[in-house]
């Protein structure tokens, strides 16, 4: 507990801006939201025959997992992609359905008479709509705000996986950093700003349902014009600082962090402006955001460039996948920067005493031992083509039984603890030093390289010759051992980020 | 003979369910008379008063209103003529007892003053004293107290025509009575036209300077109370005697 708080206090201006950034998401796509949904739902509930297969669709909406649909919307172009805009697209459509609900159950449920006194009484269809359809059915339709936004402040922290901001941002660097107080550091606020929203839209909804005198009806609007207000002032600084700066991007796990922070620092000490959006998800969604624009660098490996990005096959060399990778980049409009000096790649990894014991240097090694041991490997490297199948037949393993299929962080538990013997993880790995394991050398060299190496859009380093020279200028800078060293700070130490790039920019 | 406010011609009305709601229908009403409308429930009185402010249109024949078809005058314009007091009352619940009878003046665009000196007016008249019941909400009236208002809301902007469908069918008997004097007081000041609905007899012959009985879509005797007492009509006797 008193590590969160002192998260918080460490890091006030950013859970400020994070906090502002969650508010807007959730006020611009239920106000967007209730703008759309209430003309709907008033057209649905005059037609009947509407409204069913219209609640039907709202209703298939809101069943797709919000994960889901933000993978659905990154390819569509102009409302897809990452950032802000695809958030508020998705969390305006969550919020459409429960107002659309409400509004139709609103209309519906007025009382025939008081419509006929209105028409008797000489009302238009739309002077009958203003002065009474509007206001009976408005606390039911409050009611449906409500919900659209105490969901629309759990999905806006998703929203962080797409670069949107927010306080997922904290679960999602917290989940990628095996940090609980990280992730408590976005959840608690998230937690406490739906039961604020909650408290603050009921007691809307009592103040509708309750007789209106006007002064109560002020205050209600006062109350929401308020928290806009706020919301916007909070994000307003780092909106103004985003504008016109380089957009740094990064995958979501530590590694991907540590490095979107090194390319940002990089940038910021040739004085250049930077917009962070890192923990962005897999490959995919940087590839894409990198290609649409909405982030301008970050690092790729070579490896999974040719495989996952390009579709080629798997080739070994290490300057050939380079520059093959670099010449396919240079097809789409994009630099692929001279490699930062580390590969990480696949390490077969054993128990340091194992190794010392028996003198394991190869899994050549490995591989005699292989009939006495258990092997446990994440799910990824079984199913890979450059994973467990081929690795067993290059180098003639043959285990007594089927490898442990688990997830790779306790892969590297499992081992230290000696449940099983060997597992695969990653080269740069943290843990490795943490937990005193040993990598053994690639002597058939099986593995594919996947050397680091930053990847912008050309069109950006034309712009900022100055950004180019930083890039360069990390070319090599980063050894195994380094990458190592900044990830155990991270993933075990729990150090800030930052400050652990600080120091080795410094160093 | 004076104006014929209101005048029915040869109306024929079926109902959405193929019922026949009015049956060739004639009926004339003068300007500034009470005319009492009687019948057992679905002999189609309501019908009748809803085809003056076209909240029904006739399948057949034709309905005037100040000498011209209903079906030519703009309906809002017609509405706003016709003060309209239903049954259930229906008093907005969102809306005081003031701004319940300023609907139509704010439909009107009245002026705050002149529809604040109106709403007093009108609540004095019917004998609510506006400064203790003006600011109250529907839910805090008695049932009599919200006819009332009901009444007053369908006179707000003077309309020539009063259309009243069973306006004191919903309360208790000491009320009825009271409000009943009431209104006659009320009308031999305003002098309005007026048709009430109502299932009542006795009612029908303390409030009509005319009664008119509805039998099977159609009408069955229209005349003075006490021509009607004494009719030989069967049709009449069994609503008279029941």
């Amino acid at each position: 507990m008193r590590s969160l708080f002192s998260f918080w206090i460490a890091h006030r201006v950013e859970l400020a801006s994070l906090l502002g950034q969650h508010v807007l998401l959730v006020a611009g796509s239920t106000m967007a939201a209730v703008a759309m949904a209430v003309p709907l739902g008033i057209f649905a509930a005059r037609r009947p025959r509407l409204a069913a297969p219209l609640t039907a669709l709202a209703n298939i909406v809101q069943t797709v997992p919000s994960l889901a649909m933000f993978g659905f919307l990154l390819p569509v172009p102009f409302i897809g992609g990452v950032g802000a805009r695809a958030a508020l697209i998705v969390l305006i459509l969550y919020g459409l359905l429960p107002i659309i609900r409400t509004t139709i159950a609103g209309l519906q449920g007025i009382d025939p008479t008081l419509r006929e006194a209105g028409v008797a009484l000489g009302m238009t269809p739309r002077q009958l709509l203003r002065m009474v359809e509007l206001p009976l059915a408005l606390p039911s339709i409050v009611a449906g705000v409500r919900v659209a936004a105490v969901v629309g402040v759990g999905s806006a922290t998703i929203a962080a996986a797409i670069g949107a901001g927010g306080l997922g941002e904290y679960i999602y660097r917290g989940l990628s950093m095996v940090d609980t107080t990280v992730i408590l550091a976005g959840a608690v606020p998230a937690a406490l700003l739906a039961l604020v929203v909650d408290a603050l839209l009921l007691w809307m909804e009592r103040q509708l349902s309750a007789r209106r005198r006007p002064a109560s009806r002020r205050g209600a609007v006062t109350a929401v014009a308020v928290v806009t207000l706020l919301a916007l002032m909070t994000s307003a600084a780092a909106a103004r600082r985003a504008r016109g700066a380089i957009v740094v991007g990064s995958k979501n796990f530590t590694e991907q962090l540590v490095l979107g922070e090194l390319v940002a620092q990089s940038l910021e000490r040739e004085g250049l402006p930077v917009d962070r959006r890192l923990n962005l998800g897999g490959t995919l969604i940087c590839d894409r955001a990198l290609l649409t624009g909405d982030i301008d660098v970050y690092v790729e490996y070579t490896g999974t460039a040719l495989t996952a990005v390009f579709h080629q096959p798997i080739a070994m060399d290490s300057g050939g996948v380079f520059n093959t990778v670099r010449d396919l980049y240079a097809r789409t409009g994009r630099t692929l920067l001279p490699p930062l000096g580390f590969n990480n790649t696949f390490a077969i990894l054993v128990r340091g005493s194992d190794a010392r014991a028996r003198g394991l240097k190869t899994i050549d090694d490995a591989a005699r031992e292989s009939a006495h041991w258990r092997a446990g490997f994440g799910y990824e490297f079984v199913e890979r083509p450059d994973g467990y199948t081929g690795l067993a037949k290059a180098y003639g393993m043959r285990f007594p039984e089927a490898p442990h299929v688990m997830d790779l962080t306790l892969s590297y538990r499992a081992l230290a603890a000696g449940q099983v013997d060997m597992i695969a993880g990653d080269a740069t790995a943290g843990l490795i030093k943490g937990l005193d394991l040993v990598q053994l050398d690639d002597n058939r060299k099986y593995f594919p390289p996947y050397d680091a190496a930053a990847v912008a859009r050309a069109e950006t380093l034309l712009r900022y010759p100055a950004a180019r020279r930083a890039l360069e200028r990390l070319s090599g800078r980063v050894s195994p051992d380094a990458m190592r060293a900044m990830n155990y700070a991270a993933d075990v130490e729990h150090r800030d980020v930052g400050a652990i790039v600080r120091e080795f920019l410094d160093k | 003979m004076s104006d014929l406010a209101i005048e029915f011609r040869d109306v024929s009305l079926t109902r959405p369910n193929g019922a026949r709601a009015l049956d060739h229908f004639s009926l004339n009403v003068q300007a500034g008379e009470v005319l009492a409308l009687v019948g057992r429930s679905g002999a189609g009185k309501t019908t009748v008063i809803k085809l003056v402010n076209r909240l029904l249109d006739a399948d057949a024949g034709a309905v005037l209103v100040e000498g011209r078809d209903t079906r030519e005058w703009d309906p809002i314009a017609l509405r706003r003529r016709v003060g309209y007091v239903l049954q259930e009352i229906g008093l907005f619940p969102h809306m005081t007892v003031a701004g319940n009878v300023a609907v139509v003046p704010a439909l009107e665009r009245w002026t705050p003053e002149r529809t604040a000196a109106r709403v007093r007016e009108l609540l004095d008249l019917v004998g609510l004293a506006p400064q203790q019941y003006a600011a109250r909400w529907p839910d805090e009236l008695s049932g009599g107290q919200r006819q009332r208002v009901g009444v007053a809301r369908a006179l707000a902007a003077d309309p020539p025509v009063l259309l009243m469908d069973e306006p004191f069918g919903a309360l208790d008997p000491m009320t009825r009575a009271e409000l009943r004097a009431e209104f006659r007081a009320i009308q031999q000041k305003l002098r309005k036209t007026v048709i009430i609905v109502t299932h009542d007899m006795a009612e029908a012959f303390a409030l009509g300077d005319r009664v008119g009985v509805i039998g099977d879509g159609r009408l069955v005797a229209c005349d003075t109370p006490a021509a009607l007492a004494a009719s030989p009509d069967p049709r009449v006797r069994t609503l008279l005697d029941a």
